[in-house]
């Protein structure tokens, strides 16, 4: 187990690798350090000189890859590839290129209003995704599971931006029931939370139960099925003993590798709703392109979605020992 | 003189595969029982009426010609070399159809079958003296969804948005096909390093989040190109083409965060069909490798692109809406529903409300992805029977 | 769920964003829209960090809040300065004496004694009275995470090397401060400063670099020892100290407007132990840098800086006495402005700004009373403000019922669509090209743009000069004659029609539009906007170019590929805007002269417009005071400017504030920023509204609950069915 995990994460080293590279291609050469500084030191007053000094304080006045002229090794290391993009590897973020803030430790403050909202939305929709397709499975050729279905795919044809803009002007303007937007601490943002949360589950909803509900049907059709119901299992006893235990594999595919993005917040969700987590953290700094950020938020989704997908593969091996290392 | 988009070309293609696959499915036998499948759901024969709607408009929104300047004198004018002079504005089919539509335009807001406009303005009574009321329209209920608040007919910025919808839903898919099956079937026929290589790009790619891929690459590419509106010299090539089509980069790099999909599957299939009998004989044989991937993986993987085709369809559009909310969408001159999204967000905090350019673009975004949706579902069944449940 | 959210909230309002405790308290609470990227006054150029900066930082000037036209008045020192000019020799002028003879202007300025800091770690010493916070190491810092976490604290007096310190640090490389290179033309010897401390850092930077090696990663390296330049290794002539609480700023040219910029930030005292303080790098690790947590003797203190989430300023008791105007314009005292006439300022105990980054939520609670003031978005603007019979903007019924008030004031600003006089089809000084540029400005109608974008909130403007600031005439002498007749019956200004925009066009040799091969005229234009109103926006211009002929070719793009189009003259027609830095003409016709082009000169003047005799009397116009001889000079300055029309004039944005009944002492006020020292609320008033305005409707709930209920009953009836099925 432990030589498999290790293995897996020694695969994972050159798609880190990878994604740094493409990330410094792309960043590097598209928004030149130039357009940078300019973007940076405001509006009004700015000189050539001042363009140039800001490079040279903030190093983006080496080359990209390779600086020539320098000897030996520092042909490599004189360069904003060596300087900027590298020590992401070692999770040192570095300073955001606008304001001077120290990346990791942003990170870290932001995760947590993230983590508040994705978490609960993320239980209470996957509960309530599997309770109903479980529903439409068992009442399968009814005409509760053909509205079901009906409704499932009406409501993953709306778009996430409607629910929610009509979903703050509902409840939050008219019924009055709760703060339209914004966050606090602690207990306080119980109150906050309500509104995004059960906008997001609604959301998803309608995916979410059509997506299940094909799981269960395809369990529900195969033979070690038929020969419980033979054995003269009630069908609810066969539906949540033994198809929802053989269901866990396609289930855990589509959970377990979204676990780590819980960290990693919902960009429109938290902008909506003024949630101070990764997600606006994100969106701000593609509207001010503030790269630096940019890039570090690149390499921590591409981060999570790795551990993502060594985290799927370890949790096949606990809940179906059929599954094996090789 | 036409003028040819790179998304037109995708539209073109959209139509010819289309087409292509009705007149197949009269003879080739897979896709006859297809056809006969399809025939016997109902909901997705009125689906598909509902798509061929979709498509037709983005077909008359794609061809576009420019006319030639019209002289004082009534002749098309000429520069001092001779040449015609063509206007700038590329009119396609459809805005010379409802020319009406386009060109009746009020000064701001007004509700649908309106007969005055929706905000009240200071106007000069014939006394001289200023009064404030609603002024009325200048074409009353001519505006079956009312107009926006330049004035614009919604209806007709609505049935703009069709073509963007489509091309995003379509393209998408169409851009990487191409690609998906040269790496799936690659990877999955020949093995080894091969199959090595080819996960690992698709591993890295998607590893990337889609957002932040987006962005970085519509800024290095889509912010040149052309974003609707007037044609500009320095888009056309070879005389008739704008081959850098802001909508098209949008299309490319969606496609390159969401082709991983349809490579794994391919390839998955394709390690499957390699070790089937009838290919095994004609390795046997002697056949070349190249001429059994034409003639054996190729036509038995096209099931898998035509399923993720039809599946992706209605999240592309949707994911185009969210784009343009973040600002990196098609260009603001281009009909989108994104854009008519963004726009009516703001409206909504009015007082009274208006409701209508909102309700169009969730009305238009519905009726497209509704069918999508269900049609998708449909031809997956119809194609792929140990999917079908029930 | 939903019950226990009930009980949570505590009360009959549950969309109250704040904490139950938080009622009742004398706080004053509104918005930011974006974080605000730097506090350090030597820094800070824009509105939003203003809006923090200036109440806790004191310049030594500011303006006077309730009268007009803007003036200033001494805020830590005893007068406005006025200048002493001297000539080569070191002899003083008079006062009138003309700009090129002026060597030397000194500005004498003595600080009052006895204002205090407000407290801070800064301050602190030890026993021995050495700083106590300083060569911190990160174990020092366990548990603190702002500066309000530091044990203890200490205050002193403000003396004149704090403003001295300032100014050098405009000079500081590392602090590259936006406003440098102005300065650097005008007060003397700071050019030579700023070169000498940028070779320094280049040189301690070498040094480091070379001493590390290879590994060396400068951004590190810096961040955990910062670079310590010492100012004092460098003469800076350009600023004298007397004694504690005297010090002298010396120009090397007549400058009068200088003594504006005595009211901006960037003359804030910043105290050498907060400098020092600042440079620790175990601080910088923790974000607690001067960008975040200043130090100043203003009304406030930074109490929470959290730029995610909001920003609290707190009362600061040091602060040293100051009372509410006595005196104002002639209408305030029946505004109620002077009720609170002399009593000692600050009201309010503590400003709460929470970041609202979507419009619609923030209006919609400044609607429930949860916000006390609000701009108006031009969506809401019919729901809060309609026209009286008179034209005149006031607020509908419901907002009336509401008890809001509106406030109105031009701001001193100017969006203007521009032409690249550079440009060959649609710039250049010829009669046919005036004529083109006069047609466009005729026909970019911005009356109707000011109504359907800006729902009537903005000022055609008649030149480059807003209400409010000298230069600028009302009525008929004011009407650029271009554009526009004059009405006498009707007492106003009307555009000039689109008949002769035609007329203008043909005499410019574009025919309806069309050249004289009747190839059609295609103008680019270049804007950097993005958001919901874009397209409309551009879908306008379009259009009303359209009416001539002209066929316009919209290039949007990001605000930094724009600017560098701006830079290279890559462009014919853009829009752009300006906001004064202070109340003068100078401000806003420099915006024009040669001299300041911007693709030659990287100056503000972006459509290059470069006319010999308006450089001329600029330079006449810039060193007078404000006399009726000015104002001549202005007005022949404007008539050249006016002909040329390299600008589309456009508008000046007229602000619309509303507040809410239980504030008071309101007075808009577009150049000064320190003026959240002057509101007062009624914390009683605003806690008995809330509860009355935001009881939440529950039955829609209710009803909801039963529609679930009446649609499950045909499931329930199917299921039975069918488990009875099964039991048979």
């Amino acid at each position: 187990m432990l030589t498999y995990i290790i293995r897996r994460i020694l695969y994972a080293i050159p798609i880190v690798i990878g994604v740094n590279l493409l990330t410094a291609v792309l960043f590097f050469y598209v928004n030149t350090p130039d357009d940078m500084a300019r973007k940076i030191l405001g509006e009004k007053n700015v000189t050539a000189a001042q363009v140039d000094n800001w490079k040279r304080d903030h190093g983006y006045n080496l080359p990209v890859f390779f600086n020539t002229p320098e000897e030996g090794t520092a042909k490599l290391t004189e360069t904003i590839f060596f300087k900027k993009s590298l020590p992401l590897l070692w999770f040192d973020f570095g300073r955001s290129d606008r304001n001077n803030i120290d990346i990791g430790g942003e990170i870290k403050t932001r995760m947590w209003p993230s983590l508040a909202i994705s978490l609960p939305m993320f239980t209470l929709g996957l509960v309530l995704d599997l309770f109903i397709a479980m529903m439409l499975a068992y009442y399968r050729g009814t005409y509760l599971d053909l509205w079901g279905v009906v409704l499932a795919v009406v409501m993953m044809s709306v778009s996430t931006l409607f629910y929610i803009i009509g979903g703050q002007f509902l409840l939050g303007k008219v019924l009055k029931l709760f703060p339209i937007s914004g966050f606090d601490t602690g207990i306080d943002s119980v109150k906050f939370l309500v509104l995004p949360v059960v906008i997001g589950v609604l959301s998803s909803l309608g995916i979410g139960v059509r997506f299940y509900r094909t799981v269960f049907l395809e369990e529900i059709n195969k033979d070690y099925i038929r020969t419980a119901r033979a054995k003269g299992l009630g069908e609810g006893a066969v539906l949540f003993k033994h198809a929802l235990k053989n269901a866990m594999i396609p289930i855990l595919t589509n959970v377990v590798v979204s676990i780590p993005f819980l960290f990693y917040g919902s960009l429109i969700m938290e902008r909506f709703f003024a949630i101070p987590g990764l997600g606006n953290f994100t969106i701000d700094a593609i509207q001010a392109q503030d790269f630096a950020i940019v890039r570090s938020m690149v390499y921590l989704g591409s981060i999570l979605y790795i551990v993502g997908l060594i985290l799927t593969d370890i949790s096949y091996t606990l809940v179906d020992p059929r599954v094996r290392f090789e | 003189m036409p003028v040819i988009l790179a998304t037109d070309l995708i539209i073109f293609f959209l139509v010819g595969a289309v087409l292509y696959f009705v007149i197949a499915s009269r003879k080739v036998g897979t896709l006859k029982s297809v056809r006969r499948e399809l025939g016997k759901n109902r909901l997705a024969l009125v689906c598909m009426v509902f798509l061929a709607f979709y498509v037709l408009v983005a077909l008359l929104d794609s061809v576009r010609y420019r006319d030639a300047v019209i002289d004082d004198d009534g002749a098309s004018a000429v520069s001092e070399d001779g040449g015609v002079i063509y206007s700038p504005e590329a009119l396609s089919l459809l805005d010379r159809a409802l020319s009406g539509m386009r060109t009746r335009t009020e000064k701001t807001y007004s509700a649908p079958f309106a007969t005055h406009s929706y905000a009240k303005e200071s106007m000069e009574g014939a006394d001289g003296t200023i009064v404030r009321d609603y002024p009325p329209l200048k074409y009353p209920r001519a505006h079956w969804l009312g107009t926006d608040r330049v004035g614009n007919d919604v209806l007709f910025t609505a049935l703009k948005g069709v073509r963007t919808g489509v091309v995003i839903g379509a393209g998408t898919t169409i851009v990487i096909i191409p690609f998906a099956i040269f790496f799936g079937v690659v990877a999955g026929f020949y093995g080894g390093v091969i199959d090595d290589i080819v996960q690992y790009i698709y591993t890295t790619l998607s590893s990337i989040p889609g957002v932040l891929l987006i962005v970085a690459f519509m800024l290095l590419f889509g912010s040149s190109g052309y974003q609707g509106g007037l044609i500009s010299e320095v888009h056309v090539i070879w005389r008739a083409f704008v081959l850098n089509d802001r909508l098209f980069w949008l299309c490319v790099i969606l496609g390159i965060t969401s082709w991983t999909d349809l490579c794994r599957l391919i390839r998955g299939e394709t390690l499957k069909l390699r070790e089937l009998e009838y290919v095994q004989a004609s390795r046997a044989f002697g056949i070349g490798r190249l001429s059994i991937i034409y003639r054996h993986i190729v036509p038995n993987v096209m099931h898998l692109v035509l399923i993720t085709f039809v599946l992706q369809f209605s999240g592309l559009v949707l994911a185009e809406a969210i784009l343009s909310y973040i600002g990196i969408g098609v260009g603001p001159e281009m009909g989108s529903w994104g854009n008519m999204i963004n726009t009516a967000r703001l409206e909504l905090s009015r007082e009274p409300v208006v409701w209508w350019n909102l309700l169009a673009a969730f009305a238009a975004m519905f009726a497209l992805v509704l069918p999508a949706n269900i049609f998708g579902d449909a031809v997956r069944d119809a194609l792929d029977p140990r999917l079908r449940y029930r | 769920m939903l019950i226990v959210f009930l009980v949570l909230s505590g009360g009959c309002t549950p969309n109250d964003p704040y904490r139950a405790s938080d009622t009742g308290a004398n706080t004053f609470y509104s918005t930011f829209f974006e974080p605000p990227k730097h506090l350090d006054p030597a820094r800070a150029y824009s509105s939003e960090e203003y809006d923090f900066l200036a109440q806790i930082y004191e310049p030594p000037l500011q303006y006077h809040y309730l009268k007009r036209p803007y003036e200033l008045i001494p805020s830590t020192v005893e007068d406005v300065p006025a200048p002493a000019y001297y000539d080569r020799d070191g002899k003083r002028l008079p006062h009138g004496a003309a700009p090129e003879k002026v060597a030397k202007a000194v500005y004498e300025i003595t600080v009052r004694k006895g204002i205090l800091y407000q407290d801070h770690p800064a301050f602190a010493k030890g026993p021995d009275g050495e700083p106590l916070y300083m060569n911190l190491s990160p174990s020092d810092l366990k548990g603190v995470d702002e500066v309000s976490d530091f044990k203890v604290k200490g205050t002193r007096e403000l003396k004149s090397d704090d403003y001295i310190l300032e100014i050098m640090r405009l000079a500081d490389p590392e602090i590259a401060s936006p406003v440098l290179p102005i300065f650097e033309k005008y007060i003397l010897g700071l050019q030579e400063y700023s070169e000498a401390l940028r070779r320094d850092l280049d040189g301690i930077r070498k040094e480091r670099r070379e001493k590390a090696g290879l590994s060396y990663n400068q951004e590190a390296d810096e961040k955990a020892n910062p670079v310590i330049l010492d100012y004092r290794k460098h003469k800076l002539p350009g600023v004298e100290r007397v004694d504690d609480h005297t010090f002298r700023i010396i120009l090397k040219t007549k400058y009068p407007q200088f003594v504006y910029w005595l009211a901006m930030p960037f003359f804030s005292p910043v105290p050498e132990e907060a400098h020092l303080f600042y440079k620790q790098g175990a601080l910088a690790d923790r974000n607690i840098t001067i960008d975040r947590f200043p130090i100043g003797t203003g009304p406030y203190m930074m109490e929470t800086f959290n730029p995610n989430m909001e920003i609290i300023l707190s009362r600061n008791p040091n602060f040293h006495y100051e009372e509410y105007p006595k005196e104002g314009e002639a209408v305030d005292a029946e505004k109620g402005l002077l009720k609170d006439a002399g009593t000692r300022l600050p009201f309010a105990d503590k400003l709460v700004f929470k970041l609202e980054q979507e419009v619609i939520p923030r209006w919609n609670k400044f609607l429930q009373g949860y916000y006390d003031n609000s701009g108006i978005t031009s969506d809401s603007f019919d729901q809060a403000v309609s026209f009286s019979a008179a034209g005149e903007a006031e607020l509908t019924d419901a907002m009336k019922e509401k008890g809001i008030t509106l406030l109105t004031s031009v701001r001193p600003s100017i969006y203007y669509t521009g032409f690249n006089m550079l440009d060959e089809s649609i710039g250049g000084y010829s009669p046919e090209k005036q004529k083109l540029r006069q047609a466009i400005s005729i026909a970019l109608d911005f009356e109707e743009y000011i109504e359907i974008f800006n729902n009537g909130r903005g000022i055609p403007a008649m030149s480059p000069i807003p209400p409010g600031i000298f230069g600028n005439k009302d009525g008929k002498d004011g009407v650029n004659r271009y554009v526009y007749e004059w009405d006498d019956a009707k007492k106003r200004p009307v555009r000039k029609s689109l008949e002769y925009a035609r007329k203008l066009m043909a005499e410019a040799g574009f025919s309806n539009g069309r050249d004289k091969n009747g190839r059609p005229l295609v103008i680019t234009f270049d804007n950097p906007w993005t958001g919901a109103d874009s397209t409309p926006m551009i879908n306008w211009y379009i259009k009303r170019m359209r009416l001539l002929g002209i066929q316009l070719e919209n290039r949007t793009t990001d605000y930094n590929r724009f600017q560098e189009k701006m830079l290279k003259g890559n462009f014919q027609m853009f829009s752009w805007g300006w906001n004064a830095d202070y109340p003068d003409p100078e401000n806003f016709l420099f915006l024009l002269i040669g001299s300041n082009s911007k693709v030659k000169y990287q100056g503000e003047n972006v459509s290059n417009y470069s006319s010999p005799e308006f450089d001329r009397l600029f330079k006449i116009m810039e060193n007078m005071d404000n006399s009726p001889e000015r104002l001549k000079v202005i007005d022949e300055m404007l008539a050249i400017a006016k002909k040329d029309s390299p600008w589309v004039w456009g508008h000046h944005p007229v602000a619309f504030g509303l507040y809410h009944q239980w504030m008071s002492n309101i007075k808009p006020n577009s150049m000064a920023n320190n003026t959240m020292k002057y509101l007062r609320v009624d914390p009683e008033l605003r806690k008995k509204l809330r509860q009355e305005w935001n009881s939440p409707n529950l039955w829609p709930l209710a009803i909801i609950a039963a529609l679930i209920i009446l649609g499950s009953i045909p499931a329930v009836i199917s299921v039975r069915r069918r488990l009875g099925r099964a039991k048979r």
